[in-house]
């Protein structure tokens, strides 16, 4: 058993225990995301009857664009024929990774479970990287204390294998948290949709993967007490003008956007820009991370819905059953080293 | 036509006046016994009743929905922090009407309660038990969907106000359509697996549970809480709970996280940990 087997069993969990709509995409679908711009400014949200701007409704971004900008792209904005190109080079990418027979050892087949990005609705942009500052697309540099903080992590992985308990593992194939969650919200592979709902006073966000749910007050009450420490922080929330923002603090350190610390401020907007469209950015400020702050941004496109209960760990025979072949490996080599030592 | 020829008519007129009134008075009594409570909760924006907030059970129903005596703590250690409070209980009647088949299961549950019991392992709870664990929960109401969203394991229910559907799935949660009836928020939820219990004491169900809610605001800081229970496979009737709830009035009241996977992941997982090799 390679490292592969078990990559792709540890994956299973989520798999199994959800079902996904989808849509499938009409060819031509690529959206004109100028045009969807200059448009945006046109529009004037729905309110709720307590005169909230209405940002309710099941939402998806479900998104090829990578969170920074590929090394051999120089530009902000592909045109729609590179953007869709592009596309179609990550579904395939992702589709040699998962159709049975390309590779030996594959068991977990996205497409055949309809659950990757190609066969759902996609929130398409024309942007090369979802980074919008730094200009260049990319994450700022670490700060020093990132870099410790960096080089603490690779010297830990060097001793303690990703399959020799539990807690080594990741957080999704714990099923502890997933990126979609956040704050700030990033895209998942799969099953990248929301719910919002809005009550007076209160915005919810449900993320599909894993139920999490976001209750964001807007009644500028103070933060918490520093000794507070979340996985998701605590939020609150206010309105300016039709824009919606988020601000979070009293975070964990173990939020998964990757090498993050306790110390960071996620800063996150919403704005709907049409009926089908929330225009969502993010600025996240972690002086104990990286030298500045920086900003990304995505739209989250309306989906049909409805969300499904995603009862990760409940059916998580995947990490139980790694972690079983992981020690039979190990019973395997020991053995046959000791057959080694006899001869 | 039939005639009635022997009543004068001044006396029919009477006796039909003193009829009408006491059928009046008849209806107007049960009207108002079916009623209670007569308080009328404050009003959302869209006119219905406002059950926005952060509500939590205040009982023992999930050591046992039962009535039944306090008792020792199934670990040892914990000493008298996990001993069970005693509870008058919240099943109408005291019992839960099992049928023979089941309540041996229920037992068999009961003595294993300490590796069996859902909770243990932070799965998801269920309905109805999800609204009364030691936790608060938070309605967050809209017109389309009210939301239930409970701090115990983040878990979850959309209640769809309209569209209703069969649920497309079955699962812990269950699938909830709701409907307003005067003051009542009634919730119908079916489409359950089998794995839920309703509380630490081993009572259980099968995936043909059928829950049906009624929440009323009684006074501006509490609920009524009712559901009747019904699965033929278990139980010889539909059965029927009930008790308050009530509203956290801190002002800076929020659901915590409690991403419990994280406790009990040794428990889970322990045993498949790498050995380390002795030095």
């Amino acid at each position: 058993m390679n490292r592969r087997f078990l990559a792709s069993v540890g994956a299973l969990p989520i798999a199994v225990a959800v079902v996904s709509l989808v849509r499938v995409p009409l060819l031509g679908q690529t959206p004109a995301a100028g045009a969807r711009a200059a448009s945006a400014k046109a529009y004037t949200p729905p309110r709720t009857p307590d005169g909230q701007p209405d940002l309710q409704g099941f939402w998806t971004n479900s998104t090829y664009t990578p969170l920074e900008r590929p090394k051999d792209v120089t530009k902000e904005f592909y045109t729609p024929a590179e953007a869709a190109e592009a596309e179609k080079k990550a579904a395939a990418r992702e589709g040699e990774l998962t159709t049975p027979g390309t590779v030996a050892d594959v068991h977990y087949d996205f497409s055949q479970f309809g659950l990757d990005r190609s066969q759902a609705t996609l929130a398409r942009n024309l942007r090369t990287s979802l980074i919008t500052n730094p200009e260049n697309g990319r994450l700022p540099p670490l700060s020093a204390e990132g870099q410790k903080r960096a080089a603490e992590r690779a010297e830990l992985a060097k001793r303690v294998g990703r399959w020799d308990s539990a807690e080594s593992n990741q957080l999704d194939d714990r099923c502890l948290i997933m990126a979609g969650a956040g704050p700030p919200m990033l895209n998942t592979a799969y099953n990248a949709n929301y719910q919002i709902v809005q009550a007076p006073g209160q915005v919810m966000i449900l993320t599909e993967m894993i139920h999490d749910v976001r209750i964001i007050p807007l009644d500028a009450r103070p933060q918490p007490h520093r000794n507070v420490r979340q996985w998701m922080g605590v939020s609150t929330g206010r309105w300016e003008g039709n824009t919606l923002v988020v601000e979070t603090t009293n975070f964990n350190g173990k939020n998964p956007l990757e090498g993050s610390s306790e110390n960071m401020r996620v800063t996150e907007r919403f704005t709907r820009v049409a009926a089908d469209t929330i225009h969502y950015t993010f600025t996240v400020d972690d002086p104990s991370t990286w030298t500045r702050a920086w900003t990304a941004e995505m739209p989250m496109r309306s989906s049909e819905g409805p969300l499904f209960e995603h009862a990760c760990h409940e059916g998580n025979y995947g990490l139980y059953n790694t972690l079983v072949g992981a020690r039979l490996e190990e019973k395997k080599a020991a053995e046959a080293a000791a057959r080694g030592e006899k001869k | 036509m039939i005639r009635v020829p022997s009543l004068p008519r001044t006396r029919f007129v009477t006796l039909t006046r003193v009829l009408m009134w006491a059928a009046a008075g008849l209806w107007l009594a049960t009207a108002v016994a079916a009623q209670a409570p007569a308080y009328r909760a404050p009003r959302t924006p869209d006119g219905k009743p406002n059950l926005n907030g952060i509500w939590q059970a205040m009982n023992t129903a999930n050591w046992d929905v039962e009535a039944h005596p306090a008792g020792p703590s199934l670990i040892r250690e914990l000493g008298a922090i996990a001993a069970v409070p005693g509870g008058l209980g919240v099943v109408e009647g005291g019992e839960i009407p099992y049928r023979p088949e089941a309540l041996a299961k229920r037992n068999q549950n009961r003595a294993k309660r300490l590796t069996l019991d859902p909770e243990i392992k932070c799965y998801l709870p269920g309905v109805p038990r999800a609204m009364y664990m030691p936790s608060p929960f938070q309605i967050v109401q809209s017109q389309k969907h009210i939301m239930i969203a409970h701090e115990y394991a983040g878990a979850v229910r959309t209640i769809y106000m309209e569209k209703h559907t069969e649920a497309p799935a079955d699962s812990w949660m269950g699938w909830s359509n709701g409907h307003w009836e005067g003051e009542t928020l009634v919730v119908d939820t079916k489409g359950f697996n089998d794995l839920s219990w309703f509380d630490r004491a081993g009572n259980f169900h099968s995936e043909d549970l059928h829950v049906v809610e009624r929440i009323t605001a009684r006074s501006p800081e509490t609920l009524n809480y009712e559901a009747t229970i019904e699965d033929p496979k278990v139980f010889t009737r539909p059965w029927k709970i009930s008790m308050p709830l009530y509203r956290h009035v801190e002002p800076n009241a929020r659901l915590m996280e409690f991403r419990c996977v994280e406790f009990v992941e040794d428990l889970i997982y322990g045993h498949l940990r790498k050995q380390q090799p002795a030095k």
